[in-house]
């Protein structure tokens, strides 16, 4: 029973963390910009004032455009609610595999381009296209690094592959490594960061995502931001599972749970700090420079994958 | 009792094509009566064939001797698993066809030709999955392949249509010959016609590979594999709609049937060499890319879905084929969890695309194109059709919960659990396949993003298209069927994957029982659920329960919407024309596989007035399929180019003919006296 309780509130620490995050980056990087910043809760506030605020329509907007918000949204959630980020075993963690988890998110990212399709603008089409695009040669890589994990635990279920990191001697694994350079640079294509998206710049002819949400407003945009800042926070969770589990609490404790609350938060804390700094001191990449960039990912991931053939199961 | 009654209803929906072909040159009189006749026909034909599928499955079938065909060999017609299971296929598209080819027909003025061919088309592929022996096997399916080419070549006024005719009949020839090859390769070792024969027989590596080659080739080239697929796209959209939607739904499906007919089946799994496997992988995994790349560059709606065609065939190979590789390194149990894969996916694309091809009908049927940089907005004008073809393009990306994404969920596995296989090398060509199945389902995603925003979505481009109406309640039927079909395939897989069980029973002596009754049937566990386990119920059940939650949550006074010009940036006065269209959004796909595409662009400026003042900009982009450029095209060239060379002997006179067959006799005596 306690399991079923520690999911819930796993789950719904995800959803209400999200926007924290995007707070913490942007916080992080005022600073190292020499500003103050607006602040860790400033996505919240947000969120917050778009609720309360009308809807405006496009005239021949159709149902998908009203409908995308809500299945982007859950979409999103119901992968994020799959992903252990403080108790291994639980009990949602069976119904989607790390295979499912990928197709959950596609799913999100079908309904977001057709809504930017729907209204008939250059913009929307623009951003679907290109999101569809650098996406569809962002999976391959994706599921290529999350593959050489899978075949050396056996599984594609995330408990088990973690439960697998948790249990083989801390060795440096080359294969690992190679897999977890192509997952983080997939994660900043998928989380639409720079240096392949800015999320904090409007009408720039290089955006991708803000493209599509241009003529959202009121709670459908609040509900589109907020699904974007919980993938944002699923990726670092995922990168944190497959790579560095250890911390993660095996048993429905109170005591183990908030022990591993604090690590992942660290952890967390870790990771996006990286992040900040990376996007302080980078520049966004040319458009067409994207897909060797992908390609890159890919063949590191591919790499990793005949290392660990040749290398670790050989011997 | 039960088995040969499916047999004997197996018959029936033959039977009842028989009539509905021999019928319709009597009612030609009265078209609406003929158009009644063919429907109910093909509809009983249907239900009966997917009755019979399904108790085949489930009691076995029987087999019978009809003394028809030739005077020492009768035809000898079998329902085993694997044809009950094709049968089933073929019913549940049939089915669902019949109903919208009662709507889709009713303007059509040449109504007879489609009564005659269309009946004798379903009949000469039900043939080939009840036949026992090669005799009947090939007789049904030139009877597929022949029939089929009339119902290609419907509108013959079209100089395009008879050309994309002639294509298809020389390659389907082709392709029969070849096959009739694999079929005289095992006749040489068995020294009979009839399958059961040839199951017996034990034959040498180097003939079973000869006899896999030409099947190989000859039912690769009828399904539409790379680099054989050069008729499909031109001869699936000239088709009328509903038969598109047969051919593309289910007649690529009957080659399926026949490859692992002969592969599995009749030479069977213990005669696998390696290199079998590895070859229908990585056949599988180019068709899968390479027909998706190239689908992504069509503009017209109809080829874009033949081309997707392509891709899935592809994607149900990636599954036989690592079901071969797994079968002759000695893994039964992922062997068959690699067949199953590959048949869900035959069901499957059956289902989604035969469902494309209805829907891509009513649009043409409604506004009279096939061009979809015409097409737009017509989520507003047709609400049914494009919400019926939102579910197969959600079903076709491989999105959960529906079935798309289950079979290709279990090709994923078959992959992913393949332990070690000989070298290094290919063991890493499995789950690099596996990559390329990514690779495919993710562009299918974009594909279908396209087609859906540049059809359904956004405004109209043509006034033809912006005036266009719902379709009747007969269409709408006929494609509500498979939409739902889609949809119980998605979420129910553990009650579907025990009927489909009984194939690998009969053709590796294996179950996947076993494991998939280790849990209840809401989570599908090929293997262990400690390995991998998706359950779509709880899935779309989360989904719907925080999907409601959100809206409950934002919806607490009441719905606050306000209609209002589009933003667009603050510049609302946009034109149809401003839309991204097919071309534009595929451009960046374009750009980056530049060298695989090598699109012919030609851009032009008009500048009338004055240098600096452009009046009208043209911009053409052409994508050529480069296989068809680079072997089609120069194996023709040089075809031609020998006959004109020995054009000139055909004008010699009497006394050459008479050298000719001399040395001709001289010859045979040489090589065979």
């Amino acid at each position: 029973m306690s399991s079923i309780f520690f999911q819930l509130l796993q789950a719904v620490l995800m959803v209400m963390f999200a926007p924290l995050v995007l707070g913490f980056v942007s916080t992080v990087k005022a600073r190292l910009q020499n500003r103050r910043g607006a602040g860790i809760m400033q996505p919240w506030r947000d969120i917050q004032k778009l609720f309360n605020k009308e809807v405006v329509l496009a005239d021949h907007a159709s149902w998908i455009f009203r409908f995308a918000p809500y299945v982007v949204f859950t979409a999103t959630v119901m992968a994020a609610s799959v992903v252990p980020s403080l108790l291994l075993d639980t009990p949602l963690s069976l119904t989607a595999d790390v295979i499912a988890l990928v197709a959950l998110l596609a799913l999100g990212r079908f309904f977001l381009s057709l809504a930017g399709m729907d209204i008939g603008t250059a913009f929307g089409g623009m951003g679907a296209s290109r999101e569809m695009t650098f996406s569809a040669l962002a999976e391959p890589a994706m599921l290529m690094s999350i593959f050489v994990l899978a075949i050396g635990a056996h599984s594609t279920n995330l408990t088990t592959m973690i439960a697998h990191t948790l249990h083989t001697p801390l060795l440096i694994q080359p294969s690992i490594a190679f897999a977890l350079v192509a997952m983080l640079m997939i994660a900043i294509v998928e989380t639409g960061r720079i240096p392949i998206d800015n999320p904090s710049t409007h009408l720039e002819l290089t955006m991708i995502h803000e493209a599509m949400l241009l003529e959202y407003s009121g709670r459908h945009l609040a509900l589109m931001e907020w699904a974007s800042a919980v993938k944002l926070l699923l990726f670092a969770t995922l990168i944190i599972d497959l790579f560095f589990p250890w911390g993660i609490s095996g048993d429905a404790s109170l005591v183990t749970i908030a022990l591993a609350l604090m690590i992942w938060i660290a952890k967390l804390m870790v990771l996006f700090v990286i992040l900040a700094v990376m996007e302080t001191s980078m520049a966004k990449l040319r458009m067409f420079e994207v897909p060797q960039y992908l390609g890159a990912a890919f063949v590191l991931a591919f790499l990793g994958l005949i290392i660990h053939y040749m290398l670790e199961v050989a011997v | 009792m039960m088995a040969v009654l499916s047999l004997h209803m197996a018959l029936g929906a033959c039977l009842s094509m028989v009539i509905a072909a021999v019928a319709a040159p009597c009612l030609q009189s009265n078209p609406t009566i003929q158009r009644i006749a063919l429907s109910a026909l093909l509809a009983i034909s249907g239900l009966l064939a997917v009755v019979a599928g399904f108790t085949g499955l489930i009691s076995g079938g029987g087999s019978i001797t009809l003394p028809l065909g030739l005077p020492w060999l009768p035809m000898h017609l079998r329902l085993d698993a694997l044809g009950s299971f094709f049968l089933l296929v073929i019913g549940s598209l049939t089915l669902p066809v019949s109903i919208y080819s009662y709507g889709y027909l009713s303007h059509e003025k040449k109504l007879t030709p489609l009564a005659i061919f269309l009946p004798l088309f379903v009949l000469g592929m039900m043939g080939v999955v009840l036949s026992d022996d090669a005799f009947t096997f090939m007789l049904y399916w030139e009877l597929m392949s022949v029939s089929s080419y009339f119902l290609v070549t419907h509108e013959h006024q079209y100089p395009e249509n008879r050309k994309a005719g002639f294509i298809y009949l020389l390659m389907a020839h082709m392709a029969g010959l070849l096959i009739m090859g694999s079929f005289a390769t095992l006749y040489a070792v068995s020294g009979s016609f009839e399958f059961s024969a040839m199951r017996e027989a034990s034959i040498s590596p180097l003939w079973a590979s000869v006899a896999f080659l030409l099947a190989g080739f000859g039912f690769g080239t009828k399904a539409g594999v790379v680099p054989m697929h050069g008729w499909l796209p031109d001869a699936h959209p000239v088709a009328p709609s509903n038969v598109s939607a047969l051919m593309s739904g289910i007649m690529l499906k009957v080659a399926i049937f026949g490859f692992i007919r002969i592969t599995w089946d009749l030479m069977g799994s213990g005669d696998f060499q390696w290199w079998w496997g590895a070859l229908v992988l990585a056949a599988g995994s180019s068709s899968a890319v390479s027909g998706v790349l190239m689908a992504l560059q069509q503009h017209d709606l109809k080829r874009l879905l033949a081309y997707h065609s392509i891709e899935n065939i592809g994607i149900i190979l990636i599954g036989l084929g690592l079901g071969m590789l797994l079968a002759h390194f000695n893994h039964p149990t992922l062997a068959a969890l690699g067949l199953i894969a590959a048949l869900y996916h035959t069901i499957n694309h059956a289902l989604f695309k035969g469902l494309l091809f209805m829907g891509a009908g009513a649009v043409l049927h409604k506004t009279g194109t096939r061009n979809m940089e015409k097409m737009g907005g017509l989520i507003h004008r047709m609400p049914w059709t494009s919400g019926l073809f939102l579910v197969a393009c959600i079903s076709i990306s491989a999105l959960p919960p529906f079935n798309g994404f289950v079979s290709e969920w279990l090709t994923f596995q078959t992959a992913l659990m393949a332990p070690q296989l000989g070298g290094a090398l290919l063991t890493a060509m499995v789950p690099f396949s596996a990559a390329m199945l990514a690779l495919a389902g993710a562009l299918a995603a974009t594909c279908f993003v396209k087609v859906f925003g540049v059809v359904f979505l956004g405004h109209a481009r043509s006034e033809a298209v912006a005036d266009a109406k719902e379709v009747d309640m007969w269409m709408k039927f006929g494609m509500v069927i498979p939409a739902v079909c889609c949809l119980l395939l998605g979420l129910l897989p553990t009650l579907f994957i025990p009927l489909l069980d009984h194939v690998p029973q009969a053709l590796l002596h294996t179950s996947m029982l076993s494991s998939l009754h280790n849990h209840s049937w809401v989570w599908l566990t090929p293997m262990d659920a400690e390995r991998a386990s998706y359950s779509a119920p709880l899935a779309l059940i989360g989904m719907l329960l925080l999907g409601g939650l959100a809206f409950w949550w934002l919806h607490p006074k009441g719905n606050h919407i306000r209609r209002s010009k589009m933003w667009s940036c603050g510049n609302p006065h946009t034109h149809a024309r401003m839309q991204y269209n097919a071309a534009s959004f595929s451009q960046p796909l374009r750009r980056i596989f530049v060298d695989l595409y090598q699109p012919e662009e030609h851009e032009h400026a008009e500048r009338h007035k004055h240098a600096l003042l452009t009046t009208r900009v043209k911009y053409i982009v052409h994508v050529s399929d480069m296989v068809v450029k680079q072997v089609y095209q120069p194996i023709g060239h040089a075809t031609l180019w020998l006959a004109k060379i020995i054009r000139h002997e055909h004008q010699r006179g009497i006394h050459a003919y008479l050298a000719y067959t001399f040395a001709t006799v001289l010859f045979l005596l040489a090589v065979f006296a």
